[in-house]
């Protein structure tokens, strides 16, 4: 009895679990490997966005001040008054100007007319960084002389060269270079407003600085150093504040960067993270085929008198061990990947980034892998602690239901709580990684009960009546050690990924197509002088063009709601308007009546226009007078370009944004405004791409200062932009996809060990090599096909909410693309089942018999 | 120090000689909704040093009675004491010490761990002991059964005598007071069963271990001391063989 107490028999020797961790492995290794090589995809994954998130991190911080050019910039959309112009002479010790706005140029060799962002620009800005061209000179010398920078993707799409000639406004300039980066903007930036450089000092004879345009004026400056930044900053604020400048510090602009970069990074995280779980489902369903397999050897070492703990304890080893070689695999294929994280994202952030190995990203993934491994891999390995040793005495013994093993329902718990822990280090509240951790789970379960309903289905309305081979595919997917649920999970989250962003990206593109449709309106010509008003609608008559809306615009500020003024408005914190109502211009129209893209939902519009010695009744966009908390009845003091204008609120209207037609916030009646100054817009439709680039090409010559927007540049620039950010999103739900094939791989593998030695027993019976081969097509047919089906179906009730609820469009899936995706994904299942089982299906049965034994 | 107390408390002062006592165990199941009795109210004892026998025919409750009386397995009444030690009341990783303490077991499909080598099949009970020299004493059994030239093979490389012969060196490398046999020639030839079964005897009688041997073979049952015989979960006779009186 002495013995049984001692304590060296109770003791754990844990040199002796790890040498048996390392023998029970021995002829297992390989598939071990295979196991964990589920989430080797998902931590590569991850790795590499950690390594980018802390390379772009030290980037940012680098480059920080070539991020903003300077160390203070200051903007406003007016020229700067005599006092403000003083202010800023005083500031930095060097300073640069640039006014900005948007016009239409003209590539003078092939023809061709666009709407660009102009930005003319005096001084040596950008003092950090560069404006960097091809050639590099032309980035310096363009300003000395009449020359243009002009944006790469503009040069592309006219075919245009440096030293070609461009018109802005009625001014010719020589193309100096093609404009590769400018500090602070991105590839998609530049798409939605493609840059055209010129010499501030030939702004002027443009022609384009007439009233009406919108321009932005912007100074930088550049200081010996920030405390005499800060110093002199503290000094003017209130005044640039008071005068409606807004100023930002390269520290400013380097911190809204890296805000900027965190959601971007956030995202990808998630995205990344997904695809480990998706690995870890191939954990869990590996490991629980490996423990099926070694029951017997379990209940040997319990008989020979080993404790349950230790024989859980030899596993669990195993399990951490094999998980930290996929971890590194996985972090290893991660800093590798990482060198192409900057292809893909070079389009979505400002910064040069830099590809250097993370070592904290490194030892990140290492640990996440290691954790998943051991929380999805005892799912498991739990029940190795009740097996009983009298599997020895081929006892056989009803297996105990996981759901009674208070450990298993706690590792469940701790597993949710680990996804969400981890969705909230990358989202902004507890209640947005409750929705994903939700959101995932609703997507598993939907999944494995659509693999539960087939099972069931196949099991309850088994074709009896068909031939041998389709039975036994039928069958394969219910029978003991099927995949069905594993398979149709994976799979079908991958399609789920795929199919979402595809239908995505085509609702935003359907949405803008829509709009053009039929006889609405197409295209849109702004800032149209008064004085050009008739000659613009006699052109457009003269190219059969239909003048769907001619609206006039009036620019003007808020100078006072409810009788407070912007400054009274900040002291007073109960009135809760927002700075911003007082800021920026607005611009206005005046009608008295509704178009058809307007509703009134409160007070009346009346149609006789402004009575004399009446208050002006105006009409506020709804949402518009919520935000600056205003109703039906309250007074708006107004400054319409010098002189002051007192309103009363008489209408709110409901407005459809979606529209290519003029929307206003603000609508005055008539006989207000007509004498103060104002532009107009001119809205038409243009039959043909063909027609459309003559308008353009004729209004630009003879009006150079009109700007055009034509639906069809809208979408060329939506589709470029969407294309640039599915690039990265598709990239991302790569790992995932890749991560459900390596699931599919192993699972495949798994399988082909439990169905072995019926495959032998088949061939024994004289099935022949195309029975085989059939069934397990048939098998991986229906597999595969329910999961796409699935994981479509999902993909299209997400898009439908996302359409419905985040874009406000109509949901119109393009099916045939849908047809496409659910063969694709089908046929690439039954390929990799087909190509795993090959061994099965050639080899001889008595070599794969003896292998087996 | 609990479970070990416990243990202390629950030892009996066992019967003179005797090594095994069965007082009474019943071994119901559950099946489904029904309640199925495999073994019903079995009593016997065996002495120390002998070698006994327990025969039947197919589902009559040998292989049960023999996990019982091992500890593999809890009966639903009565109660079973080993070496002095009720084995009912207690948990299964305390039974677990008992049977690496005082038990070896041989079974009819040899169970060798399949990623151990010979010579590591063999280590493990000692291994799990955490005593000294065990690669020697190993190499010894082994070269006792005949297997020095194949210890670093794995079972898969063995035949079913040599995996067998495998077995009895880890079944006797612990010194155990009694040994449980389960079928152990059930799936040899008759040649090699013939080896087998002397080549036990013989470690047997050298380690004066008890032997308990469940079989099918009317030859081996013979050649041990005491044949007991079930029958629908009842013992229907319990004699001394021919051999027993030729010993005594």
């Amino acid at each position: 009895m002495d013995h049984l107490s001692s304590p060296e028999h109770k003791q754990i020797n844990f040199s002796w679990l790890l040498t048996m961790a390392w023998r029970d492995s021995r002829r297992n290794r390989g598939r071990l490997l295979l196991f964990i090589s589920s989430i080797i995809i998902g931590i590569a994954a991850l790795v590499a966005i950690f390594s980018l998130e802390n390379n772009v991190r030290k980037d940012i911080d680098n480059q920080a001040k070539s991020l903003a050019g300077a160390d203070l910039i200051m903007d406003n959309n007016r020229a700067p008054d005599e006092a403000v112009g003083k202010l800023i002479d005083s500031l930095g010790e060097e300073r640069s100007a640039q006014c900005s706005f948007a016009s239409m140029v003209y590539f003078k060799k092939s023809g061709g007319t666009r709407l660009v962002e102009v930005l003319a620009l005096e001084g040596d800005y950008p003092y950090y960084g560069s404006l960097e061209t091809i050639p590099a000179a032309a980035g310096r010398d363009f300003r000395g002389r009449q020359e243009a920078l002009v944006d790469k993707t503009l040069m592309l799409q006219y075919n245009a060269q440096p030293g070609d000639t461009i018109q802005v406004g009625e001014l010719d300039f020589r193309i100096a270079g093609t404009l590769t980066q400018a500090p602070g903007r991105t590839g998609v930036s530049t798409t939605i407003a493609a840059p055209v450089y010129i010499p501030f000092r030939y702004l002027e004879q443009t022609g384009l600085l007439q009233k009406g345009s919108r321009f932005r004026y912007t100074y930088y400056f550049k200081y010996g150093s920030d405390v005499q930044m800060n110093k002199q900053l503290e000094a003017v604020k209130d005044t640039l504040e008071r005068s409606g400048w807004d100023y930002e510090t390269a520290e400013f602009r380097k911190q809204q960067t890296s805000r900027q970069f965190d959601d971007l990074s956030k995202f990808l995280t998630l995205v990344g993270f997904i695809a480990l779980l998706l690995g870890c489902i191939g954990i869990a369903s590996s490991i629980n085929i490996y423990v099926r397999e070694k029951i017997h050897g379990i209940a040997v070492l319990r008989c020979l008198g080993a404790s349950g703990l230790q024989t859980f304890l030899i596993y669990l080893i195993q399990i951490v061990v094999i998980g930290l070689v996929g971890a590194i695999a996985g972090a290893a294929l991660g800093t590798l990947a990482q060198q192409l994280l900057p292809v893909v994202l070079k389009d979505l952030l400002p910064v040069h980034i830099t590809t250097a190995v993370s070592w904290s990203a490194v030892f990140k993934g290492l640990g996440l892998g290691v954790i998943v491994s051991l929380l999805f891999g005892l799912l498991p390995l739990l029940s190795v602690r009740n097996i009983s040793p009298l599997y020895t005495l081929r006892i056989s013994l009803e297996p105990h239901p996981s759901w009674k093993d208070p450990a298993q329902i706690l590792l469940f718990g701790i597993i949710l709580l680990f996804v969400c822990l981890f969705a909230r280090l990358q989202m902004e509240s507890w209640m947005q990684a409750a929705v994903f951790t939700t959101g995932i789970l609703v997507a598993f379960i939907i999944l494995a009960m659509a693999a539960l309903l087939l099972r069931w289905a196949v099991k309850k309305f088994f074709p009896s009546a068909l031939s041998y081979v389709w039975r036994q595919g039928f069958a394969n997917l219910y029978r003991p050690n099927n995949q069905t649920i594993l398979l149709i999970v994976t799979i079908g989250l991958g399609t789920l990924f795929i199919g979402t962003l595809y239908f995505v990206q085509g609702t935003l593109m359907n949405r803008v197509s829509l709009s053009g449709s039929g006889n609405q309106s197409n295209m849109v010509l702004f800032d149209i002088q008064t004085s050009q008003k008739q000659a613009v609608a006699e052109l457009a008559q003269k190219f059969q063009l239909p003048l769907q809306q001619q609206v006039p615009i009036v620019t003007m500020r808020i100078e006072e709601i409810k009788g407070r003024t912007a400054e009274e408005a900040r002291k007073d914190s109960t009135l809760r308007t927002p700075r911003r109502a007082y800021e920026g211009e607005i611009r206005v129209t005046y009608r008295d009546t509704l178009t058809d893209s307007e509703k009134l939902t409160a007070g009346k519009m009346d149609g006789s226009g402004h009575q004399q010695g009446q208050p002006v009744y105006i009409s506020l966009e709804k949402g518009w007078a919520e935000y600056i908390r205003v109703g039906v009845g309250d007074s708006i003091l107004f400054n319409v370009q010098g002189t002051l204008m007192s309103t009363v609120v008489g209408s709110l209207r409901d407005v459809d944004w979606q529209r290519v037609q003029t929307n206003f916030r603000v609508v005055f009646p008539t006989g207000v405004l007509e004498n103060a100054p104002q532009f107009y817009v001119l809205v038409t439709r243009v039959p043909s791409g063909e027609v459309s680039a003559a308008f353009q090409q004729s209004v630009v010559q003879k009006f150079p200062n009109i700007s055009i927007i034509d639906l069809g540049l809208i979408l060329r620039v939506l589709d470029e932009v969407l294309e640039k950010i599915g690039f990265v999103i598709r990239f991302m739900a790569g790992f995932s996809i890749a991560t459900g094939l390596i699931v599919l791989i192993a699972s495949v593998f798994v399988s082909k060990y439990q169905r072995m030695q019926e495959s032998i027993l088949l061939r024994t019976l004289g099935a022949s090599r195309r029975q085989i081969f059939l069934i397990i097509t048939l098998e991986y047919f229906f597999l595969g096909a329910l999961a796409a089906a699935t994981g479509i179906l999902l993909s299209l009730a997400g898009s439908w909410a996302l359409a419905h609820f985040s874009f406000d469009a109509p949901f119109q899936p393009s099916w045939p693309p849908v047809v496409i995706l659910f063969f694709a994904i089908t046929f690439l299942t039954v390929i990799i089942g087909l190509f795993n089982s090959r061994g099965v299906v050639n080899t001889p049965p008595l070599e794969i018999l003896r292998k087996e034994v | 120090m609990p479970k070990a107390c416990n243990l202390k408390r629950i030892v009996i002062n066992k019967m003179a000689n005797s090594i095994l006592e069965v007082n009474n165990i019943t071994r119901s199941y559950k099946s489904g909704n029904r309640e199925l009795t495999v073994l019903q109210d079995i009593s016997f004892s065996v002495e120390e040093g002998s070698i006994v026998s327990i025969v039947g025919p197919s589902g009559s409750g040998k292989t049960t009675l023999l996990g019982l009386c091992a500890g593999l397995d809890r009966s639903t009444s009565g109660s079973v004491i080993l070496n002095g030690i009720q084995l009912d009341h207690l948990g299964e990783d305390e039974r677990a010490r008992i049977r690496n303490r005082y038990l070896g077991f041989i079974f009819q499909n040899f169970q060798l761990m399949p990623t151990l080598t010979a010579l590591e099949n063999v280590m493990v009970p000692l291994e799990l002991r955490n005593e000294k020299n065990i690669r020697d004493r190993a190499m010894t059994l082994l070269e006792k059964v005949g297997l020095s030239e194949r210890i670093h093979h794995y079972p898969v490389q063995l035949s079913g005598g040599e995996q067998q012969r495998v077995s009895i060196a880890r079944a006797f490398s612990t010194h155990p007071k009694i040994l449980f046999a389960d079928e152990p020639t059930g799936n040899l030839d008759d040649e090699t069963s013939d080896r087998i079964v002397q080549l036990l005897f013989d470690l047997n009688k050298e380690a004066g271990t008890t032997l308990i041997i469940v079989t099918h073979n009317p030859e081996l049952a013979e050649s041990t001391h005491r044949i007991i015989k079930l029958k629908g979960g009842h013992i229907i006779s319990d004699e001394p063989t021919r051999n027993a009186v030729l010993s005594a």
